[in-house]
């Protein structure tokens, strides 16, 4: 199967295989009016098989959020058809309605609508906290 | 605008400022009669906390300023299901500034990012109560006339009591503080004070389930109450909370200087007996918290 090469854009690679459409609702891809192509279980000589994400169109969308979700992700930004730059997203500093906080004592359990907000409190251990109560989330 | 949600939002000068305004009020209580005049203080306290409302409220009156609130959950709109945020945009429209007690965790951190007006922590939980921080660190100053070069006992429940933990946490700022952490082994200080506070300032602790071993080593001997409402299991509270009773035995070889605190309410493990005893300093401890918190008002609402 053939998807074609893009000129101007992000190839969102090694993700674990199944996990691409976690991956593309995590990004809210959907609210994007350019071409996403999502290919499952490519072969990867790694792990086997691996899911892909490609997106034809360079944005301002945030990316670091796949710093935590699996830290072997590679993201390609594609410029004028060659790589421009390769690497692996950092664990973002915060992260907004991706963990929830499950302190029963917290307020996050009672007050409407409010958004489970964590901080990195601990990068090398990769130790999320909850904004409200402080507790470790991961 | 500044709020106080947690003692770590204070700069060490502006924690010495708090206190050295609080020290000139209580030498000057009339110059400061009419600073907060037609400026209102709410209470919303969603918990009961008698003693910590009273105190603000006191507070308040002896600036001249009113008060209003309410003391309990039930009585308020809360009640009904209003939410945090929505209850303090309301009384932003009626009050200068606001003193929040709440039973969940991070309570007056989310009303601090939809008020209008100050928010003060009055306690949110097992989580923080910068407030009385601040009453325990002007009580060191007026007692002890210093803040560095302490070894300092903290004794009872050091696993879920704030109070302690927000200590350890405000005199790790400080040069030369010892810590001697006094508790039965179900109660031992968390690991992360340890790691995060103690061991990354480099301050020297020692972890003991004796109160009476390095009695004579203090300067200031803080105690706690084991609180009934931090335990799952009524069994486990009833076995552990008379573990360590203060009495005058156990101050027999204690310094001369001691300060004895406690944040109150006690329940019985300081002895009534030390009441009257030159180092027990908790009721004067209560009454700092007053001059504290009026300092605190006014230079949260920037009144000079």
């Amino acid at each position: 199967m053939n998807i074609d090469s893009i000129q101007n854009g992000y190839v969102i690679d090694h993700i674990q295989a199944g996990e691409s459409f976690n991956i593309y609702n995590y990004l809210n891809l959907g609210e994007l009016d350019t071409q996403v192509a999502i290919i499952k279980n490519a072969k990867s000589k790694k792990s086997g098989r691996k899911d892909i994400i490609k997106i034809d169109e360079i944005t301002d969308i945030n990316l670091d959020i796949l710093g935590y979700l699996d830290s072997n992700i590679t993201v390609n930004k594609i410029v004028n058809g060659k790589i421009a730059n390769k690497y692996h997203p950092k664990l973002p500093e915060k992260l907004v309605n991706i963990i929830k906080c499950k302190n029963p004592r917290c307020i996050t359990s009672i007050e409407q609508e409010l958004p489970h907000i964590c901080e990195l409190t601990d990068r090398e251990n990769k130790v999320y906290r909850c904004k409200y109560c402080e507790e470790k989330v991961n | 605008m500044k709020h106080l949600i947690d003692i770590k939002d204070l700069s060490t000068d502006e924690i010495n400022e708090l206190i050295s305004v609080a020290k000139d009020i209580m030498s000057n209580p009339d110059k400061y009669a009419e600073k907060c005049k037609r400026k209102k203080l709410a209470t919303l306290f969603y918990e009961p906390s008698t003693r910590t409302r009273l105190s603000f409220e006191a507070a308040m009156m002896e600036l001249g300023g009113n008060v209003l609130g309410f003391s309990d959950a039930t009585s308020s709109s809360v009640s009904k299901g209003e939410s945090v945020s929505d209850t303090v945009k309301v009384v932003s429209g009626y009050a200068d500034i606001i003193a929040m007690r709440h039973p969940k965790e991070g309570a007056p951190l989310v009303a601090s990012l939809k008020s209008e007006i100050p928010i003060i922590n009055a306690g949110d939980g097992g989580h923080n109560h910068p407030t009385q921080t601040l009453t325990d660190l002007l009580t060191i100053q007026c007692e002890k006339h210093r803040l560095n070069d302490l070894t300092i006992g903290v004794c009872g429940d050091l696993k879920f009591g704030r109070t302690v933990h927000s200590l350890i946490v405000a005199m790790s700022r400080y040069k030369n503080i010892k810590f001697v952490l006094i508790s039965p082994k179900e109660l031992e200080i968390p690991e992360y004070i340890k790691k995060d506070v103690l061991e990354k300032n480099n301050i020297e602790y020692i972890e003991t389930n004796d109160i009476e071993e390095y009695m004579g080593k203090l300067d200031i001997l803080y105690m706690t109450r084991v609180q009934k409402e931090r335990f799952f299991n009524e069994e486990e509270y009833i076995r552990l909370k008379d573990s360590y009773i203060l009495d005058k035995q156990k101050l027999e070889n204690a310094k001369e200087d001691l300060c004895i605190m406690h944040p109150l309410p006690r329940v019985n493990e300081i002895s009534v007996e030390v009441d009257d005893d030159k180092r027990a300093c908790y009721f004067k401890q209560a009454k700092y918290g007053k001059y504290i918190r009026m300092a605190l008002i006014l230079k949260l609402l920037e009144i000079k």
